[in-house]
């Protein structure tokens, strides 16, 4: 069982913050197959939010097929969410190291690195959309 | 479905000046709606409408399909917690308990004493003892032990310290997840309400300013920032609810339900608190217009 948590000044949407929260559980492996999620009522308890934020980020968690509703019992994760992309993480660390040395021998600093790699990060996401 | 509340240009005068006006609003069945609005906008007297403590001097108002405390049948589904949580002072909460069951057709008595049980409050302790949260615990759970279809409370954590206000909310949040109540509650801030409401009505001036889905609110405002330019000249379907500008940048809260594509504007996104502070303003310039035109006629 995990616990939820809310960042007011995320500026994500709360209902986002739990099925982010669901999906981040599953690839550290705290949740698995089978597990039961907080019910409604132990959520909207715990959190004081509107018990509609969590039932849509349960039914989104359901559309995606990780999770599946127990009318009565609760809702639980059906599948596993193992990353199967998770070898690739060294090198890709690696380089990225290496490209944050470059941007600190060309005299950027943190506000600017931070800048530029979210505005060419949005662009190429721009471009993938297009 | 029925809706959990349906006003039709419903006005409120008291002598010559009027409360509330042009009223026309529908809250669907089955939410949390907030009702914000600054001191004095006409909140009290809405939710009053509602509850069938005033009666309308124009138009009409429904709760649940029909004409508030119309009979005993319909009194029975409203829960109404007044400003400040009244209680009786001088009674305990096991006399307001019995009080309960002794007045409403529908009373609960197994969730009245499964809550008074889980807030830890002493049966025998009298209600002018209480702290303000316990006090305000107790007048919801003699709500809510009405089993009502709408709740109505009317700025319920106003003067409760910021633990007793989560706790009330948490209370509240937990009813209705599990009883499936419609919830109408007044607050005249908006942060208060922010995590609890899915609906919202914004109240100024004694006029409703914006309401709709919270989503749907946040999804469809934004705040533009660019070269300057006039507000007027905007695209259809582009409203502009507040507009300030220096000698070279505009920055414009804009209401549109397509997404904006001119490469112009930066297109920021807007908190709840943003979009209600925006309509308040905009009601306040609209309020000194007219007061500024009253002075020319004369």
């Amino acid at each position: 069982m995990i616990e939820f948590h809310l960042d007011s000044r995320s500026g994500v949407a709360p209902y986002l913050q739990l099925i982010q929260q669901v999906r981040h559980a599953l690839r550290l492996g705290l949740l698995r197959e089978g597990d039961q999620l907080p019910t409604v009522k132990d959520a909207v308890a715990r959190l004081a939010i509107n018990p509609n934020t969590v039932l849509k980020a349960y039914r989104e968690l359901e559309y995606e097929g990780l999770a599946a509703a127990r009318p009565g019992v609760g809702t639980f994760v059906t599948r596993t969410l193992s990353d199967a992309s998770l070898p690739a993480h060294g090198p890709l660390r690696q380089d990225l190291r290496r490209w944050l040395a470059r941007a600190r021998q060309a005299g950027l600093d943190d506000e600017s690195i931070e800048a530029l790699f979210m505005s060419t990060f949005r662009a190429a996401a721009g471009e993938d959309v297009a | 479905m029925t809706a959990a509340l349906h006003t039709q240009d419903l006005g409120k005068r008291y002598r010559g000046r009027w409360a509330l006006r042009g009223c026309t609003l529908t809250v669907p069945p089955g939410r949390v709606a907030g009702l914000v609005g600054p001191n004095g906008a006409g909140k009290s007297t809405l939710l009053q409408l509602a509850v069938g403590l005033l009666r309308p001097s124009a138009g009409t108002v429904e709760v649940l399909g029909g004409p508030p405390a119309h009979d005993p049948e319909q009194l029975a589904r409203v829960g109404y917690v007044a400003q400040d949580t009244p209680v009786y002072a001088a009674l305990s909460v096991r006399e307001h308990l019995r009080f309960g069951a002794w007045l409403n057709p529908r009373w609960d008595n197994e969730l009245a004493g499964r809550r008074i049980a889980q807030l830890d409050l002493d049966p025998g302790q009298r209600a002018g003892k209480l702290s303000g949260g316990q006090r305000a615990q107790l007048a919801l759970t003699l709500a809510l032990a009405k089993r009502p279809g709408l709740l109505i409370l009317d700025e319920p954590v106003a003067s409760l310290d910021p633990l007793a206000r989560r706790e009330f909310l948490r209370h509240l949040m937990e009813a209705v997840a599990e009883h499936e109540v419609s919830v109408l509650l007044s607050s005249h801030l908006v942060t208060d309400l922010e995590r609890v409401c899915d609906y919202l009505i914004v109240l100024a001036a004694g006029h409703v300013q914006v309401t709709g889905e919270v989503e749907q609110l946040l999804a469809t405002h934004h705040r533009l920032t660019g070269p300057r330019r006039d507000p007027a000249a905007m695209p259809g379907g582009q409203q502009v609810i507040e507009a300030s500008h220096t000698d070279r940048q505009s920055t414009l809260i804009v209401r549109s339900e397509g997404p904006i594509h001119d490469p112009a504007w930066t297109v920021g996104q807007l908190s709840l608190e943003d979009v209600v502070l925006a309509y308040m303003g905009q009601a306040n310039c609209a309020g000194q217009a007219s007061r500024s035109g009253l002075e020319a006629v004369r």
